[in-house]
């Protein structure tokens, strides 16, 4: 692969309690290209994405094997500091989650926890990031009212400007358009187009023309294992395992 | 630069974190412990009367200031009669309308008549003491005692329940006043747990030709059993408890009596009377030894209510 | 055949009346208490009830110091109750996953929401006024505040478990540490339900009677002491509407609807509150 690798995964193995989602996961992700997960529900495609910023860490009893090494340090290791972590690795939901506060104080709260600009500073952070996610127009008169007030997917790209004011490495993407009209779900992908001179994304989908219109990198998951990781043309044109060329083109899944 | 900021603030954040997750365990621990101090500081009130009466306390029926012999008997049969009576009255009131509110009642209706019942339930109890003194009791006396006492007080067997003059306020009074406030508790609680029933379950009955009884009797009551006992012991729980209506109706006398329209104690009752005005160790410990037999009692009672309530929640985990 | 079928007919109508019943009865008792309370309520109410202070025996007067009493131990109840309550309300709902404390205190705060009042004015009697010698405003406000805190764990718990986690992670996916995201996050989001808890608790204490009947005691005079007895309009209350003069009984009765008044009130907010709440998530 001609880009390094800013996430490389070695022998990865996770488990819900007893139950072994991920198994053997070995994986080398490029810095400033897409990569999509694709795969059947239940693939382990999310439990993947999770693995990647620790986000298992809330609940007792989920816990990963393995190394994850970003830029070469194992983030696994129990010296990890995980707030500090996930500070460097962005992270969208399937479904918006705007915190319960104004739009300003929506961008601000992340900017607030690791620097403290001014105020002028701060405004210009927040106009910043409401223009990488193509919101700022929308909203720059009503930065005031509370985030809950704004359209679906006006509040998905909220969060996604949320996740890059704080300039992450990283942007972790989890299906950021299944609960979206179509519309909205077109603005998401341009944005994930015009983010990734700056971040290295990974995007998890269930929609394969999803995956082949946004992604550079495709990785195609099956029952926790990795089946199959190459460049997206690649595996949408000339799959090299049947199960991939099967999913691929309907026959199963 | 960014760098050491953040190196400074998170560990920073390490330390607040532990700091405020340890503070709402302190707090936890507190609650935990409130129920263990109530335990321990009832129990050496009651030191001085355990000590001089032992177990014969709960067995004896004399309960005398003034020669300083105490014993729990009349307030303890009190307590458990006047419950009694208000589960008797009480548990068939709630079943109907728990069955009203989840059958019977068109939608419009539901919610309105959900908030009626909490009303019920949110009127504080002094006020059920004072309408059973000012206005309930007396319409007992005139119209309902006389005829007990002349149609059931002759009968054998039950006759010597029903003796004496018709004075309005007794024990019967205030387990029938008990019964009024223990009918939302319950109901609520039935209400919910005639809920969890699957609809399916209930369609396939339907679906066989049954009538709305035949459902209620062989398909919901069964499923949902255990939450009928739970919420009946709640309500039980409940009654032992409450004081100030009792404290109106009952009458305030120390003495046994078989029949339901004499006056009578409950623990709470003889502790929301006396307890002010006792004044020598002894008096005070009898009473406070009163105090732990019923919140012993209550507690067995409230904490099988709240397994079996469990029970059915984790039942329903398992079959949703 | 056909007389069974008749039979079962029967049987079921003759049940759903009976259930039907058991609602009239129930409405019936709420509308004769309510009545009651009505009409003797305003019967009994002056302005004298506002501006006066409890009579000696025989006399007239108002429940004045009645009234600020009960407002004083209430609200010093609420303060002390709620944060403890809001603590380990959250302890239970966030962090409480792994150990025995979080299930056996859950168990223990659902059998101190039921637990008979009494025995809480009983337990206050006996850490604080008896060691402190003297009935006092302070007892009956722990008293309350003791009576708070059980409901206001229970709906905190009940409303952070109905944030989505997914707003949590959101926090977290920041770099947000624990307390923050509990703190502005969570608590802000479930603020709603978590006021309707509070709200229900001082609807509760502000009825109670019993604990405060060996702890605040009663005080005939005007006293914003704390340490000293203090009047409070439940156990004055009490003492009228028991004792034999008519004058009495009618502030009895118009002290009985300030209360039941502030009661409802107080549950009809809470209930605004909840369900606007639901309707912003």
């Amino acid at each position: 692969m001609e880009t390094s690798a800013k996430i490389s995964l070695r022998n990865l193995d996770f488990f819900y309690g007893k139950a072994h989602a991920l198994k053997d996961i070995n994986l080398d992700i490029p810095a400033h290209q897409v990569t999509a997960f694709i795969g059947p529900s239940g693939c382990g495609k999310s439990t993947l994405l999770r693995t990647l910023n620790r986000m298992y860490d809330l609940y007792p009893g989920q816990r990963a094997e393995g190394q994850i090494l970003l830029d070469g340090k194992d983030i696994l290791d129990k010296a990890t500091d995980l707030n500090k972590l996930r500070a460097r690795i962005g992270m969208v939901f399937q479904k918006p989650t705007p915190f319960p506060m104004s739009i300003y104080n929506n961008i601000a709260f992340g900017i607030k926890l690791y620097e403290s600009p001014t105020r002028s500073e701060m405004d210009d952070r927040v106009e910043w990031a409401l223009k990488k996610a193509a919101l700022w127009d929308e909203v720059k008169d009503k930065l005031g009212e509370s985030g809950y007030s704004l359209s679906g997917g006006q509040q998905q790209r909220l969060c996604i400007a949320r996740g890059i004011a704080v300039k992450p490495e990283v942007l972790l993407l989890d299906e950021p358009a299944s609960s979206l009209d179509p519309i909205s779900t077109a603005r998401i992908e341009e944005l994930i187009h015009e983010l990734k001179t700056d971040y290295t994304i990974i995007i998890v989908t269930h929609s394969m023309q999803q995956a082949a219109r946004v992604s550079d990198y495709t990785a195609y998951m099956y029952l926790g294992e990795m089946m199959e990781f190459d460049k997206t043309d690649v595996i949408f044109t000339n799959p090299s395992k049947k199960e991939t060329e099967d999913y691929i083109t309907g026959k199963f899944g | 630069m960014k760098n050491s900021l953040s190196e400074q603030r998170s560990e920073r954040f390490a330390l607040q974190d532990t700091l405020f997750i340890n503070a709402t365990r302190l707090f936890t621990f507190i609650v935990f412990a409130l129920l263990l101090s109530i335990i321990i500081s009832l129990i050496i009130g009651s030191l001085l009367s355990i000590k001089a009466f032992g177990f014969p306390f709960i067995t004896s029926a004399v309960w005398n200031p003034v020669t300083q012999k105490f014993g729990a008997l009349v307030p303890v049969v009190g307590t458990l009669v006047t419950s009694i009576i208000a589960l008797l009255i009480g548990v068939p009131i709630s079943f109907g309308i728990a069955l009203f509110l989840t059958e019977l009642s068109p939608n419009w209706l539901k919610r309105p008549l959900g908030i009626a019942i909490e009303l019920l339930a949110g009127i504080p109890s002094i006020i059920y003491g004072m309408w059973g003194l000012f206005v309930f009791a007396p319409f007992f006396g005139d119209n309902i005692e006389p005829w007990l006492i002349d149609k059931l007080g002759p009968l054998p067997g039950i006759g010597f329940l029903f003796q004496g003059a018709p004075m309005g306020i007794g024990v019967l009074t205030a387990g029938l006043i008990l019964a009024i406030m223990v009918i939302p508790f319950i109901s609520a609680v039935m209400r919910d747990v005639f809920e969890i029933v699957p609809p399916l379950l209930k369609e396939s009955a339907y679906g066989l030709g049954a009538t709305t009884w035949e459902v209620v009797r062989h398909i919901v009551l069964p499923y949902a059993r255990i939450g009928v006992v739970g919420s009946i012991l709640l309500g039980l729980g409940r009654a032992m408890g409450e004081t100030m209506a009792v404290t109106f109706v009952i009458g305030n006398s120390d003495d046994l009596s078989s029949s339901l329209l004499m006056p009578g104690n409950t623990i709470s009752s003889t502790l929301a009377n006396e307890f002010t005005e006792a004044t020598r160790p002894l008096y005070l410990s009898a009473l406070t030894e009163l105090g732990l037999i019923l919140f012993f009692i209550t507690f067995i009672v409230l904490a099988i209510s709240k397994l079996l309530l469990l029970q059915l929640g984790k039942q329903e985990g398992l079959e949703s | 055949m056909f007389t069974i079928y008749n039979r079962r007919r029967l049987l079921n109508y003759f049940n759903l009346s009976a259930s039907a019943l058991a609602m009239l009865t129930g409405l019936l008792a709420l509308g004769w208490i309510l009545w009651t309370l009505l009409s003797f309520g305003f019967h009994g109410l002056s302005l004298n009830v506002f501006t006066q202070n409890t009579p000696p025996p025989g006399n007239s007067g108002g429940l004045l110091n009645a009234i600020v009493g009960s407002i004083l131990m209430t609200v010093i109840g609420t303060l002390i109750g709620t944060p403890i309550g809001i603590m380990a309300g959250t302890y239970l709902a966030e962090f409480g996953q792994r150990g025995w404390l979080a299930p056996v205190t859950r168990f223990i705060n659902d059998i101190l929401l039921s637990a008979p009042s009494i025995i809480i004015g009983l337990f206050v009697y006996e850490v604080y006024v008896a060691t402190s010698k003297h009935f006092s405003g302070w007892a009956g406000a722990f008293a309350l505040a003791l009576l708070v805190i059980p409901v206001v764990v229970r709906t905190t718990e009940d409303t952070l478990a109905l944030i989505p986690d997914t707003l949590r992670e959101a926090a977290a996916a920041l770099g947000a540490p624990r307390w923050k995201i509990v703190t502005l996050v969570t608590w802000r989001a479930a603020k709603a339900g978590m006021m309707t808890g509070i709200l229900l608790a001082v609807a509760r204490i502000s009825g109670e009677t019993a604990p405060l009947l060996f702890t605040a005691l009663n005080n005939q005079f005007w006293s914003s002491d704390m340490n000293a007895p203090m009047a409070n309009l439940p156990v004055v209350i009490f003492q009228m509407a028991m004792s034999p003069y008519d004058d009495w009984h009618h502030l009895a009765w118009a002290g009985a609807l300030l209360i039941t008044g502030t009661v409802l009130i107080l549950s009809i907010i809470a209930r605004f509150l909840f369900k606007k709440e639901k309707i912003s998530f």
